[in-house]
């Protein structure tokens, strides 16, 4: 189907993160390592407190690994700096969130097209893109100037969607996106994460500790008190 | 640090018309203390004005010319009461380059009769020069001429106050008043010109010549003070400095003897009241200025509030790419914001404030846009200044912890 369908978007060497809480030092990731190609429709299965979300912030260069070497896209991204890491965020990661985390304050279109503005582009410009990015989402031109809470929660969960991909996102990820959902909205969300998945040969990566969710990936990891353990 | 200023403004505006009453109160601090800068200043600047008119009113260019001696602890038998200056001299000072016209005046407070009518006034006895030295006309009849002056005739020219008590509404002119029981024609009246500086009521006043005074009322030979108008504002001091010499050869003094009379430029006093005016008026506007200060503790104060309540907000903002600067700058504009508009409020209520004193006050004041602008500036600097601390907490922010925040 693509022909850079076997290019490494991540690779990460021998991770280790510890968090130091007082005197006290935990290890939350032990010694990972983990290969992703482009096009990856991505699951990281596990307990809950095993590492998941401490490893997807690693992965969406949220935080820096405490050990070890991230290369992200060949540019090893585990030695740079908070602005450097926003700028790569900014370019490459769209996140879904939990609870799709919009900006109250903002409205639904002021909210997609804040990750533009960040890059940015002019109002004019971002305007344009996010009205894009609503559309492919399926919300109306005319609930644009809503705020978030004068919509639905699965209009909201679109939305959230629209403003991870509007600046075409490499890779999207999401940690535990399905956990306040029922079973609709959560087939939902997966299936539109499979549908850009298949479109735009966008690379996925997925937190959950649901089969049923981790069942629309193709490619499986799981993680057990900060390991990567086979399937 | 692309994220469009404008936006953060808008944005700034939205949050505080989600929060009026608690944006309203965080820059009530604010508006106090550019408001007391305002009022401060228009009273500060009022006061100067007041003073340079009624210096100005006092005529332009004006030497005062008192007998004593200024090195010597000033007159030291009060005012003007050294028989060093004479008639003459001040006939020889008008024949000066630098001098325009002068007057010799003697002052002192007599009784004024008209038929049963008694009114206490001040008498100046002074020359035919006074309305043009004092910038100060006669409305009806006429001033004394030199001839009048010359031969001590028996007239005067009255102020309005005294006019008014004496005559009421009739018109003085012709009548026959006395004053130390001796007769006087009232040749003119002069016109109202009110209250100086210091609170006296200048239009209760009587003139008559400077000769007819000393002769038939004070029975001295002496003035108590002689006003000299020179030809321009510049020779002012080339004036003061003839009329030294004048005098001091005139009253044979020897150079190491020091004066026996000393003269005041009016237009140095004028610009000395002006300055100290202006210390005065500092000095109300730095007290003001605390109360400044205090407005901005109250706004770092909120944004720190603001901050905690938007932690989870700073998160997705730098999910989504914004840097440390992009953070420190909407809420250092959304600080700005708060007390520029805390600001603008203030200089509205100032000058209302500032109106209303001159309405229910004596006082006199004045509004330029200076102090509205520093205002402005000072309000918008008190925002960035206290309003960092916050934006610095917020940039700082650890992006996990951030989201995590609920
Ligand atoms: N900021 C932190 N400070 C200290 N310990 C943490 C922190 N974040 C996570 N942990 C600990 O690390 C472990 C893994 O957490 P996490 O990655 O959130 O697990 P999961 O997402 O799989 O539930 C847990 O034991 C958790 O308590
Ligand atoms: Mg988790």
């Amino acid at each position: 189907m693509n022909e850079n369908i076997n290019e490494t978007v991540i690779r990460l060497e021998h991770i280790g993160m510890i968090y130091k809480t007082g005197a006290i030092n935990y290890e939350a990731l032990k010694d990972i390592n983990l290969t992703i190609r482009k096009g990856e429709f991505f699951s990281i299965m596990g307990a809950s407190g095993s590492g998941k979300s401490t490893l997807m912030n690693i992965l969406g260069c949220l935080d820096k690994p405490t050990f070890g070497k991230y290369f992200l896209e060949d540019e090893d991204v585990s030695t740079l700096s908070k602005d450097r890491l926003a700028e790569i965020r900014n370019k490459k990661i769209g996140f879904v969130f939990q609870g799709f985390n919009l900006i109250q304050r903002l409205s639904v279109i002021e909210n997609v097209e804040l990750p533009l503005f960040y890059a940015g582009l002019t109002h004019k410009e971002a305007n344009i893109e996010a009205k894009k990015a609503l559309r492919l989402v399926d919300i109306p031109e005319n609930k644009e100037n809503n705020f978030p809470n004068q919509i639905s929660g699965g209009e909201q969960q679109r939305v959230a969607i629209a403003r991870a991909i509007v600046h075409n996102a490499s890779i999207i990820m999401a940690d535990e996106p399905t956990g306040n959902l029922d079973s609709v909205r959560s087939n939902e969300l997966m299936s539109f994460f499979k549908k850009i998945n298949a479109e735009r040969n966008a690379t996925i990566i997925l937190v959950t500790h649901e089969p049923d969710v981790a069942a629309f990936a193709k490619k499986h990891i799981t993680v057990k008190d900060g390991h990567i353990v086979d399937n | 640090m692309k994220f469009p200023i404008l936006l953060d403004v808008q944005s700034a505006f939205k949050t505080f018309a989600r929060n009026k009453a608690r944006s309203f109160l965080t820059t009530l601090g604010i508006i106090i203390g550019v408001a007391s800068v305002i009022a401060t200043v228009s009273i500060g600047q009022g006061a100067s004005a007041s003073v340079q008119d009624a210096i100005n009113a006092m005529g332009s260019n004006l030497l005062i010319i008192l007998p004593g001696s200024s090195n010597l602890g000033g007159v030291q038998t009060g005012f003007g009461e050294l028989p060093t200056l004479t008639l003459q001299d001040a006939e020889a000072i008008r024949k000066l380059p630098a001098v325009k016209t002068d007057a010799a005046n003697i002052r002192m407070n007599e009784q004024v009769i008209w038929r049963g009518n008694n009114w206490g006034a001040s008498v100046l006895g002074t020359s035919s020069t006074f309305p043009v030295i004092r910038k100060w006309p006669v409305t009806k009849g006429e001033f004394f001429d030199k001839q009048q002056v010359d031969t001590a005739a028996n007239v005067a020219v009255i102020g309005t106050t005294v006019a008014t008590q004496l005559f009421g509404l009739m018109n003085p002119v012709g009548h026959i008043v006395l004053i130390h029981n001796v007769p006087f024609k009232i040749i003119g009246e002069l016109k109202s010109i009110g209250f100086n500086a210091f609170g006296q009521d200048q239009d209760d006043l009587v003139t008559v010549p400077i000769t007819t005074m000393m002769e038939k009322i004070a029975g001295i030979s002496w003035v108590n003070i002689i006003m000299v108008s020179a030809k321009s504002k510049k020779d002012t001091e080339i004036a003061q400095n003839q009329i030294t010499a004048l005098l001091r050869q005139k009253h044979h003094i020897p150079p190491h003897k020091p004066n026996d009379f000393y003269i005041r430029n009016l237009t140095q006093i004028a610009q000395t009241a002006s300055s100290s005016a202006q210390i005065f008026t500092i000095l109300l506007a730095a007290v003001a200025a605390v109360s400044l200060l205090v407005g901005g503790i109250g706004i770092m104060n909120i944004m720190l509030v603001s901050v905690t309540e938007r932690t989870k907000e700073i998160g997705i903002r730098m999910a989504v790419g914004a840097k440390k600067n992009d953070i420190l700058k909407q809420f250092l504009i959304e600080s700005s914001v708060l007390s520029l508009f805390g600001g603008v409020l203030g200089i509205g209520l100032g000058i209302g404030i500032s109106d209303l004193i001159s309405v229910i006050s004596p006082l006199h004041t004045i509004l330029t846009i200076e102090p509205i602008l520093i205002s402005i500036v000072f309000s918008v600097a008190v925002g960035v200044f206290f309003g960092f601390y916050p934006a610095y907490k917020a940039s700082n922010l650890n992006p996990v912890e951030a989201l995590r925040y609920e």
